[in-house]
């Protein structure tokens, strides 16, 4: 029954959430409604699981003095001040913890907000480093990938026109690119989107009906 | 142009943190570490507490002490299982127990019962996208590709046949139930053709996504820190 | 070509944000020009009836400010210019703050606007696709609180928003999943809801075939897409002043994708 009972409420549900795509009467919507409504909030749940999970390897970490422990305390300190403002801020403002004004905002938009964008923004660098080191054109299959990037790098900002604007327009930089991007590039990006419906589709049924177990892991 | 350094402490941390976390690109150190670790704290804390206050409490904590007071969405309504669409009442104890039952898989022993409410979610979205991608992808993208190939010009023309050979050589360069041997090896190495000058131009565009990403951080210290303007 | 070969890339770094950075600083004024696919979700707006009621699902957090910021702003401007009431959701983890901020500073440039009666931030759910879809049984019921934790149901704007019946178009910015595509499958293609998207550069491409069948009916990729809606409804803000930077570290990725494949094949003759 360990394994048995949740692959029956999958498929159950599964089927039945298909079934209220084509069945509008309230039997069938309004259950199918709560479930959504009820997995919105299990959703929900299982962030604030990853949230204590994270602390719990942390602590863990810290314990056993793994490399960069002291860098670890940091972490879990700064995750406890994050919960705890949070916690005082949402009872201040009955849910409103992000509200102008409240320190959980000040920790948002000067402590996160700012240090996720500058961890994204070193791609800008990497992607450089590697068209130098490692984009390797060896055969034609790679040659046409390299020559339609250049060519959509170029033609898609105004510099690209600057290059060609003396040739006849339709070998500008900016009008080979909006016509790789809309013909070529659109056929080879339908037939990945059709591709992956059917895929989707056939492991959405798989799961479904009991198929595919991987999400129960466990040996029980 | 004329320098206005920001006087706002915030501005001040903010720029420091973007400042640590560019210092990995000389190489790894204490203050990028720094950097790193806090932020992946604020990040787990901030998780945590943004979804138990925007939506544990409000869609199912409220509505619950609403439904045990006898009252919900509807006020004509009462009574603690009088329910209806988007007014689930007392029925959302079903959905709380569902909940607390995920952290049953920090606790060993009695682990297993978290699949339940794996269970209903992996139902209820595998059902979700079975029908959104059929609807969404396969039946209006198959719709969408039978166009006309003859067009008013002949670059419309030349155009549409490029498409139309595109889309089902790179659909057969998937069909992997055949070996690709002989016309079906032929169209399914034109359909990779096809296929790498897609990525090219994905790889184009992402190039585009990166830069602009610098281009961000950048505007920031520039204008906001430094208010050169 | 024997430095090039062994060059330590902290150079690369270096120059790609010398690169960046002097633009910022001294713009060069490049030319935009406006393509179809931004004109196609500049026309969607203006389609749209004046006073109507718009739902825009900002989708992002704050790793893709530079590309999301832009566009969300001069759409939201676009918007109140037409009196169009707003009503603004987030599915992303990490974007309500940001949200919030950029749309309170937007709302701020039209005086007369006033939060509740003519825009509203319902904030964050999690669930993804499951919001969507609860959405499409009421606004409210997915969202019964909204971003600054009042009650939905209250607000002036919220007293005619019933389900998606009650938009003639979705505004969707999104960095990526959930965003656009959930949006299309979910959304336009069960509950028919006319749609346009500002996405960022890295997804763009696979949006054309949602251009092409006409699910999408206009399309902003990217800071260039932002700065070219910026420029077609005659503004600039940072995506424009971004171009100039932009256009030179594209040349220089170009570069070091000639140059690095010129040094390979050198070295590859002197082995041989």
């Amino acid at each position: 029954m360990k394994r048995e009972l949740p692959l029956l409420m999958t498929a159950v549900i599964g089927l039945f959430m298909i079934l209220s795509f084509f069945v509008p009467h309230q039997w069938v919507s309004v259950p199918a409604d709560f479930l959504q409504a009820t997995a919105i909030v299990v959703v929900a749940f299982g962030y604030v699981l990853g949230g204590a999970n994270v602390l719990r390897i942390n602590l863990d970490a810290i314990s056993k003095r793994s490399p960069d422990w002291q860098y670890k305390i940091l972490l879990v300190v700064s995750l406890l001040i994050t919960v705890g403002v949070g916690a005082l801020d949402g009872i201040a403002h009955d849910g409103g913890f992000l509200n102008q004004g409240t320190r959980s905002k000040w920790i948002y938009d000067t402590i996160y907000s700012p240090m996720s964008a500058t961890l994204f923004s070193l791609l800008a660098f990497f992607i450089a480093s590697a068209a130098f080191r490692a984009f390797r054109i060896r055969t034609v299959e790679a040659g046409l990938l390299a020559v339609a990037a250049l060519i959509v790098m170029l033609g898609r900002v105004p510099v690209g026109d600057k290059f060609t604007g003396f040739l006849p327009d339709a070998l500008h930089l900016s009008v080979m690119q909006d016509w790789i991007m809309n013909f070529p590039q659109n056929a080879a990006k339908r037939a990945i989107l059709i591709g992956a419906a059917l895929g989707v589709m056939a492991t959405g049924l798989r799961v479904i009906l009991g198929i595919e177990r991987s999400y129960l892991s466990g040996e029980d | 142009m004329s320098l206005h350094i920001s006087t706002d402490f915030a501005v001040w941390v903010a720029a420091a943190l973007t400042l640590f976390v560019f210092s990995f690109l000389y190489k790894d150190n204490p203050l990028y570490k720094f950097a790193e670790h806090l932020f992946v704290g604020v990040s787990g804390g901030y998780y945590i507490i943004l979804n138990f206050w925007t939506v544990i409490y409000p869609n199912l904590i409220l509505p619950l002490g609403k439904a045990f007071r006898g009252t919900g969405v509807n006020a004509a309504h009462t009574g603690m299982f009088a329910a209806e669409v988007g007014d689930y009442r007392g029925f959302l104890i079903f959905t709380g127990i569902l909940g607390l039952l995920l952290f049953t898989r920090l606790m060993g022993k009695i682990g297993w019962l978290s699949r339940w409410p794996l269970a209903v979610i992996i139902g209820v979205y595998a059902g979700i996208k079975t029908t959104g991608f059929a609807q969404g992808d396969f039946v209006a993208q198959v719709q969408a590709s039978l166009q006309p190939i003859l067009m008013p010009t002949i670059g419309g023309t030349i155009s549409a046949i490029v498409f139309t050979v595109g889309l089902i050589t790179s659909l057969l360069f998937f069909f992997f139930s055949r070996e690709h041997k002989g016309a079906l090896g032929v169209a399914s190495k034109l359909g990779i053709y096809f296929l790498m000058v897609g990525f090219g131009a994905g790889y184009g565009y992402t190039v585009m996504s990166r830069i602009s990403l610098l281009i961000g951080r950048f505007q920031f210290l520039l204008e906001n820190w430094l208010g050169l303007r | 070509m024997k430095w090039l070969e062994n060059l330590d890339r902290r150079w690369i770094f270096l120059v790609m944000g010398l690169l960046v950075f002097f633009p910022l600083l001294f713009p060069l004024s490049l030319p935009l020009t406006v393509s179809k696919e931004v004109l196609g979700f500049r026309d969607g707006i203006d389609k749209v009836p004046n006073g109507s009621t718009v739902l825009m699902s900002c989708d992002y957090d704050p790793s893709a400010i530079p590309e999301m910021v832009p566009m969300t702003r001069t759409a939201m401007r676009h918007l109140l210019s037409k009196d169009c009431k707003i009503v603004i959701t987030v599915l992303w983890n990490a974007g309500p703050g940001l949200v919030d901020s950029i749309t309170r500073e937007t709302a701020k440039e039209f005086p007369g606007k006033v939060y509740g009666t003519d825009w509203i931030n319902l904030g964050y759910k999690a669930g993804n696709e499951a919001v969507m879809v609860v959405m499409g049984q009421g606004i409210a019921n997915a969202f019964p609180r909204d971003y600054t934790g009042g009650d939905t149901r209250r607000f002036p704007i919220m007293r005619n928003v019933r389900d998606y019946s009650t938009f003639p178009l979705l505004v969707n910015i999104s960095a990526g999943y959930p965003g656009t595509k959930e949006w299309v499958q979910q959304v336009q293609a069960r509950f028919h809801l006319p749609m346009v998207a500002g996405v960022t550069a890295v997804s763009a491409p696979e949006f054309y075939p949602y251009l092409q069948s006409g699910q999408l009916q206009g399309l902003l990729g990217g800071m260039a897409g932002a700065a070219e809606y910026e420029k077609s409804r005659g503004e600039s803000g940072s995506a424009t002043k971004g171009m100039d930077a932009q256009s030179l570290g594209h040349v220089f990725v170009a570069l070091c994708i000639v140059l690095g494949n010129l040094v390979r094949r050198s070295k590859r003759r002197e082995t041989a």
